[in-house]
């Protein structure tokens, strides 16, 4: 194996999320629990330094690294920047509740920062050892997270289930990975298309594999028919850690599902478009009628999760550079309607243990606090699809994609499914400012923390006023890294 | 010296630009009211230039504003008026500062946050008046559906949530449909939401008949047309009466608007083809709003359906697809704007007094209160069509476009004008001489100057669109002289050769200009006569060729 040092460069902000996670947790046993700020201060700095790394690495082009193992392109430095941000704002949000639940450790944030390199693996991961090896590092950091709180029987069993399952959808995905490796005789992603565009391997291996690759994909984005662990694992975690799981780990299972379907498996796409499709829809389906049926705000946004992830897969499934690019921003753009609408849960809950977790908590929450109450608004509405926030570009980018390639139907359904997923956000709105409070026990939280929310939500519908500008980073990233062959 | 193409942005930015300065302002009710009056009232001096400097001889975009806004799309920031929105565009700006007189009292919880949706709410409805870009028109579309949940929602009567719910989601479901006929307009159309390039677009007839339908769904359930019309009393009923009136007036009109901006220019065969489908969902609708009007006994009620039956006259008066029809239906919607708008504020003003809106409980005013009761005739004759009011001119040309279409589809809508006349009158033979069931101590007292003063406009207006519709119908003309063209370019071809331009005959303007209550009739006849010997419709089409 031939190693330069040039091969470092694309590598640069994994190598130093590394070397920090490894400082933090070596430098966290010489901290009391009362000096844990500094820790938490440390995360954040190195979550800084990364995304200075990842600017100031950045090259135009694709740069190819250690055989073609890892690949530095637009996309995955968009992706990685855009990670950094989100892992910064859960940080946020969720030290005062952290705290109060004694969950503010130095192992969770060296878990988080393990979990955050996972992702930069799989990310920028164009062979499918270091897909693999960048998923599981993810994983099992997250398996880990959701237990922390030992003493919860929900996280328990919430953390078993997402572990067995887990480690069942790894299964599903390295079978497919090696029948893909039998048919094609490579396990890098540009060697796999062009061993199937060349005609040489064996179709209906290379179709048995997919379906694998598929089935463990589609575990990992949790949606139907391998849903099953997400609504327990969102709401038997604590809501710092469903926070976690629902938004920077979704970018990089964009990123994750692009590189192998769309960079490896493109010249197989009418097949797994046509499998994204039975996945979509029964995810929209099944995701939108359930959540209306819930009453726990942590598994309804479960179910919702389900639902945004089957509308992402519509623009993946459309096989066009449009419809990725549109994929991408619906998921960048989830990201950060998940971590506004988690972070009002944790803003609402208390430091005596309690979680502002059922519907019933919203309860006239314009009276308790008619700012928070407008934030929590703006997010529902753009979870919806409402115009003029950023959700409804979000949607709207997706349908076009999709109406694009002439799937009409498809589109009709999929609005369809938005209007009864209009339901249960509208729901949340409506409790907020037509109910009467059941509870008159002032919000308290710390200033950093209502900053950020009202800077999420009002980012919600700036970026909905003005979203050419991320629409086409979102384009143009994924054009130069996806279309090159 | 502002530039007149700016005047339309100055007004989606006035109202707006008034909501955030109520946002930070620190809680004053006082205050909040007044700013925000201000504020709407400020927007309709800001609009009044357009009724001055409107071209009427010109069927073309007016005060356009052009602004790339997402380039990757081709998406455009484009406003612009023509003959058929201007009028509508000035009722709105006309209308909110009632709105917020006759919340003046009336809401008193949480002014602040009423205030910003009535504002934000002016801005969006105007929004989907004035867009030029199919994608701009949506967003407003689907943006004034906010504060209306929420003003339907918290200052609502006993049943506004399920009231407030209903009319999003129903709302909702029209739109949803809509969304994926623009998209699919905008790949076939050669990727652009321009509503004028993609108006002059030609399109295979069984792609028209989808996104006919799809936008149908949308328009049909905003306007409402039967069957989707059960929203409207829930929403009417619950809301509070600066909604009502808002609703009534203004929202309404935006799905036949959109009939009239959409459908028919994008969509022409479908629409011929379904024309009699429309036509008679229409008459349904004004049989059937007419007899449900008859057995009300809550005011609001009544208001709401006779709603469900003009705004029927409006449908059928555009789906007939002639000059006088389509100007009639323009003038209709206007006109229902002016006096529905009238008859909510006047059953909120009587709600305010008597705590409720049963017909028994407010009847019996005699005249204890003889310039509510002047008014609410006034406003009852108007909204029947009595000779010498606003709805006459209208309704009158909606049927003579009917009858030239089709004489069993005329006599059947008479009958609906006769069932109006019949809920009408008896409304108010029960609220002035009926018996009341209202409870001895509670004193209804006459109208404050607020209140008359809220009203005195929409008075006006009545009167002066029942004598002189003339300066109204001239604005319209060209507009929609153009857009019966577009909708019959093989009747035109016939009859023109060599006809570059055209003026309309003198004769018209005169007999409009001297046209009273009593000429109506001769005008309305002359208005049929000179529109089937103009070669209006041919000139125009010739104009767009030479483009």
């Amino acid at each position: 194996m031939n190693f330069a040092i040039s091969d470092l460069m694309p590598v640069l902000p994994e190598v130093f999320a590394l070397t920090m996670a490894c400082v933090i947790l070596i430098a966290d046993l010489l901290i009391r629990q009362n000096g844990r700020m500094i820790t938490y201060l440390l995360v954040q700095l190195t979550l800084l330094g990364c995304a200075l790394i990842i600017v100031g690495t950045h090259e135009s082009g694709v740069v190819h690294a250690f055989n073609n193992m890892i690949v530095d392109d637009l996309m995955s430095d968009v992706l990685k920047l855009l990670t950094c941000l989100a892992l910064s704002m859960m940080l946020v949000y969720s030290r005062q509740y952290l705290a109060a639940r004694s969950l503010f450790t130095g192992e969770f944030m060296v878990l988080v920062l393990f979990a955050m390199l996972g992702m930069m693996v799989m990310i920028s991961a164009s062979h499918f050892l270091t897909l693999y090896l960048g998923l599981e590092l993810l994983s099992l950091s997250l398996y880990t997270i959701v237990a922390l709180q030992r003493d919860s029987s929900a996280a328990i069993e919430a953390s078993v289930k997402y572990f067995v399952l887990g480690a069942l959808a790894s299964c599903l995905l390295l079978y497919g990975m090696s029948m893909l490796y039998g048919a094609t005789g490579s396990l890098e992603l540009n060697a796999v298309t062009q061993a199937i565009q060349t005609g040489t391997a064996d179709k209906n291996l290379l179709v048995f594999g997919l379906v694998f690759v598929v089935a463990g994909l589609a575990f990992k984005l949790g949606v139907v028919p391998f849903h099953m662990w997400v609504p327990d694992v969102y709401q038997g975690a604590p809501t710092a850690i469903t926070m976690l799981i629902g938004s920077a780990p979704k970018l990089a299972a964009f990123a994750f599902a692009a590189r192998i379907l769309v960079q490896g498996l493109q010249p197989l796409l009418e097949h797994w478009s046509a499998m994204l499709i039975i996945l979509a829809v029964a995810s929209m389906a099944l995701g939108n009628i359930s959540a209306i049926a819930q009453t726990n705000l942590k598994r309804m946004f479960a179910y919702s999760t389900i639902t945004h992830m089957g509308f992402m897969l519509l623009g993946l499934l459309s096989g066009t550079v449009e419809g990725y690019g549109a994929s991408m921003f619906y998921i960048v753009v989830y990201a950060l309607m998940s971590l506004g609408a988690f972070g009002m849960i944790m803003l609402l809950s208390r430091a005596d243990g309690f979680e502002a977790d059922t519907l019933d908590d919203f309860k006239g929450l314009s009276r308790r606090s008619p700012w928070l109450a407008f934030m929590m608004l703006l997010l529902m509405f753009s979870m919806a699809g409402v115009p003029p926030t950023v959700g409804f570009y979000a949607k709207f980018s997706v349908l076009k994609a999709v109406v694009e390639t002439g799937h009409i139907w498809l589109a009709v359904v999929a609005v369809l499914f938005s209007l009864i997923g209009a339901f249960y956000y509208l729901r949340i709105v409506k409790l907020m400012y037509f109910d009467a409070p059941e509870s008159h026990a002032p919000i308290t939280y710390e200033q950093d923390t209502a900053l950020l929310m009202s800077a999420n939500a009002i980012g919600v519908v700036l970026l909905g006023l003005l979203p050419g500008t991320l629409m086409s980073v979102c384009a143009v990233a994924v054009q130069q890294s996806l279309m090159l062959q | 010296m502002m530039h007149e193409s700016n005047i339309l942005s100055l007004l989606l930015i006035l109202p707006l630009l008034g909501a955030v300065i109520v946002g930070i302002m620190p809680r004053n009710d006082v205050w909040t009211r007044r700013i925000a009056l201000a504020f709407t009232l400020l927007v309709f001096v800001a609009s009044l230039p357009l009724w001055y400097l409107f071209d009427a001889s010109s069927h073309e975009m007016q005060f356009v504003t052009r602004v790339p806004w997402i380039p990757a799309f081709n998406i455009n920031y484009a406003v612009g008026v023509d003959g058929i929105s201007v009028l509508l565009v000035l009722l709105t700006t006309l209308i909110t500062p009632m709105c917020v007189l006759c919340s003046w009292k009336a809401i008193d919880t949480r002014v602040k946050e009423y205030m910003i949706a009535i504002l934000v709410m002016e801005a969006a409805i105007l929004g989907v008046f004035m867009a030029l870009d199919l994608f701009l028109f949506f967003i407003f579309w689907e943006a004034e559906l906010i504060p209306m949940f929420i003003i339907i929602g918290v200052w609502g009567g006993q049943r506004r949530v399920y009231a407030a719910l209903k009319f999003f989601l129903y709302t909702m479901a029209g739109s949803l449909p809509m969304l994926v006929a623009i998209l699919a307009l905008y790949f076939t159309g050669g990727e652009t939401f321009d509503i004028q390039t993609l108006s002059q677009g030609t399109y295979g007839s069984t792609f028209q008949f989808w996104v006919f339908w799809a936008f149908f769904l949308a328009f049909a359930i905003k306007v409402p047309m039967f069957p989707f019309h059960t929203w409207l009393p829930d929403a009417h009923v619950e809301a509070p009466t600066a909604g009502s009136v808002m609703l009534a007036s203004v929202m309404l009109k935006l799905g036949t608007y959109g009939f009239l901006r959409f459908s028919l220019p994008i969509t022409p065969d479908a629409s011929q083809a379904f024309a009699s489908v429309v036509v008679i969902l229409s008459l349904i609708a004004i049989i059937w709003g007419s007899y449900m009007a008859l057995v009300q006994t809550d005011l609001k009620k009544l208001v709401a359906y006779s709603s469900v039956g003009h705004m029927g006259f409006v449908t059928l008066g555009i789906f007939v697809f002639n000059t006088e029809g389509i100007e009639g239906a323009i003038l209709q919607m206007i006109n229902h704007g002016i006096t529905t708008g009238a008859l909510f504020l006047m059953v909120g003003m009587i709600y305010e007094r008597t705590h409720s809106r049963l017909i028994s409980d407010c009847g019996g005013l005699r005249m204890t209160v003889p310039i509510y009761v002047t008014l609410m005739a006034i406003f009852s004759f108007a909204s029947f069509g009595l000779p010498g009011t606003n709805a006459f001119v209208g309704e009158f040309l909606v049927m003579v476009g009917t009858f030239k279409s089709s004489i069993l589809a005329g006599a059947i809508a008479l009958g609906g004008v006769v069932l109006t006349v019949a809920y009408m009158l008896w409304m108010l033979q029960r609220l002035v001489w009926g018996e009341s069931t209202r409870k001895e101590d509670v004193v209804v007292t006459d109208m404050n100057g607020r209140e008359i003063a809220t009203l005195l406009p929409l008075l006006v207006l009545v009167f002066w669109i029942g004598f002189h519709p003339q300066p109204f119908l001239e604005r319209m003309r060209a507009s929609v002289a153009h857009l019966v063209s577009e909708m019959s370019p093989v009747q035109g071809a016939q009859h023109i050769e060599g006809l570059n331009d055209v003026t309309l005959p003198r004769k018209l303007d005169r007999v409009h200009s001297h046209a009273a209550g009593a000429d109506i009739v001769a005008t309305g006849r002359t208005i049929v006569d000179s529109c089937s010997v103009l070669p209006c419709q041919i000139s125009n089409k010739d104009r767009k060729q030479t483009l």
